[in-house]
């Protein structure tokens, strides 16, 4: 997939800026006032994640079109340390953060789709959709 | 979909009344909405999201700050949706694991089931309650044919279903002990190789086993560390400690335990218990063992499983109905 906008992770101000460009994106795709606070906190937390995880790395938006429906694309990639047991992470209540923020499992609920692809000390891909309601 | 607009509408026309009329009936609905938004899982972000509509209908001319703060406000919430949604999840996750472990405590019941024994001459009472659902203690009958009676006791340190494995493990291993080597110290010592292969070295199993032989009267036993019980001499009418040395099973392999033996006379009776009787706790403060030898006396004069039942039922009223340790108490009372 050819993405049409990337918004590199670098420092935590970078969180603020794919947030901006995620939330513009579903904007102009149509979702309402709460998908658009949703898809922006789905944002935060993939890039927050690179940001304490990885390090570094980028989070890139598309639109995908159907022929009943629309919807956004996000996708975050690091090439950081990977995750060593995807289950875990996925599991509610466990977080390595202390606790605090939606963590993984908080990006699926807010998101339609999702998907992670990650192999340790080679990086991790996370892949989310959500379709305009 | 459908379901949310009806909400919306309701709720503005909700909203609308309580603007007019300041009304409670209208809070109280307002109430009933939440709760009804919960049973739905529509999360705090959406409800705010009706509350933006109905308040734009109402008001057209909403000023640009008012609006912009209500966007604000629903940004805010959104974390505490999915905090919310995480707690149905954990909480589905709970009630699940709960029926799971309640299987489990009624297999382990199963398992472990002991028949308390007819012995011409004795009155047995035996009671054995666990704090949680799981029991960490553990007490088994075994009546020989030459009509000798073993009574087994322990506890495992821990409880809940890491004591209940144990225990389980030591229920079959005393089961395929043969017969003629029923002696307390040769069945300590068997089961003191078993614990040391087979359980965890930070997980200590303590044992009193006593062997009752009514051809001479007499009473052997054996203890593994245990919370020492109590002989009551009927002629001097005293209690004593059963003294009796061992180390906990599964420390070494090879450990020795001494047999013990003592004659038992009518009237006189024989306390075997756990920790879960002697600690008992009345708010932040232990009971004295007296306090345990009183309250036993003080209901001597009823049958033995009469007595142990009211012994447990009055400390389960000192700790306000909730116990802190899995409770088992037994006595044998030699008729006249």
């Amino acid at each position: 997939m050819d993405f049409q906008s990337c918004v590199n992770i670098n420092k935590e101000w970078d969180i603020v800026g794919a947030r901006q460009i995620g939330r513009d994106f579903a904007r102009k795709i149509g979702f309402g006032t709460v998908d658009q606070a949703r898809i922006a906190t789905a944002i935060s937390e993939l890039a927050r994640n690179i940001y304490l995880y990885a390090g570094t790395g980028k989070i890139c938006f598309e639109t995908i079109e159907e022929i009943d429906r629309k919807g956004l694309v996000i996708l975050a990639v690091d090439d950081g340390p990977g995750i060593a047991e995807i289950s875990k992470v996925m599991e509610d209540g466990y977080s390595t953060s202390g606790g605090l923020g939606a963590g993984l499992p908080g990006v699926k609920r807010l998101m339609d789709e999702f998907d992670i692809i990650s192999e340790q000390e080679k990086g991790t891909e996370i892949k989310a959709v959500k379709w305009v309601r | 979909m459908s379901t949310l607009n009806m909400d919306l509408s309701n709720y503005r026309d909700l909203l609308k009344q309580y603007i007019r009329t300041q009304d409670e009936t209208a809070l109280y609905q307002a109430e009933q909405f939440s709760k009804l938004s919960m049973q739905q899982n529509i999360s705090p972000e959406e409800i705010i999201n009706v509350h933006i509509q109905a308040l734009q209908e109402l008001y057209p001319e909403l000023p640009e700050g008012i609006k912009s703060s209500m966007n604000f406000l629903l940004e805010a919430m959104i974390s505490y949706g999915l905090a919310y949604q995480e707690f149905q999840s954990l909480r589905e996750q709970q009630l699940a694991l709960k029926s799971e472990i309640s299987v489990a405590a009624s297999m382990q019941q199963t398992l472990l089931t002991t028949v308390k024994p007819e012995v011409e001459g004795l009155d047995i009472g035996a009671i054995s309650i666990p704090a949680n659902q799981m029991n960490g203690d553990y007490h088994h009958f075994v009546q020989n044919d030459d009509n000798k009676l073993g009574i087994a006791i322990a506890d495992v340190i821990g409880k809940g279903i890491p004591a209940a494995l144990a225990m389980s493990m030591i229920k079959y291993s005393m089961d395929s002990i043969p017969e003629n080597r029923m002696d307390p110290s040769n069945i300590l010592e068997s089961l003191n190789r078993v614990v040391e292969r087979n359980v965890d070295p930070s997980m200590f199993i303590t044992m009193f086993y006593g062997l009752y032989d009514p051809s001479n009267e007499k009473f052997y036993y054996s203890s593994a560390g245990h919370e020492p019980g109590f002989y009551y001499n009927a002629a001097e009418d005293k209690f004593e400690e059963i003294e009796a040395r061992g180390v906990v099973l599964g420390v070494t392999r090879d450990t020795e335990y001494r047999q013990y033996e003592r004659k038992v006379n009518a009237g006189d009776m024989i306390i075997m218990l756990t920790d879960g009787v002697t600690e008992c706790r009345q708010g932040d403060r232990f009971i004295e063992p007296e306090e345990v030898l009183d309250v036993i006396k003080s209901y001597m004069h009823l049958p033995a499983q009469k007595l142990v039942e009211q012994v447990y039922k009055h400390f389960e009223r000192l700790q306000d109905f909730h116990l802190r340790d899995d409770f088992t108490l037994i006595i044998l009372r030699k008729e006249v």
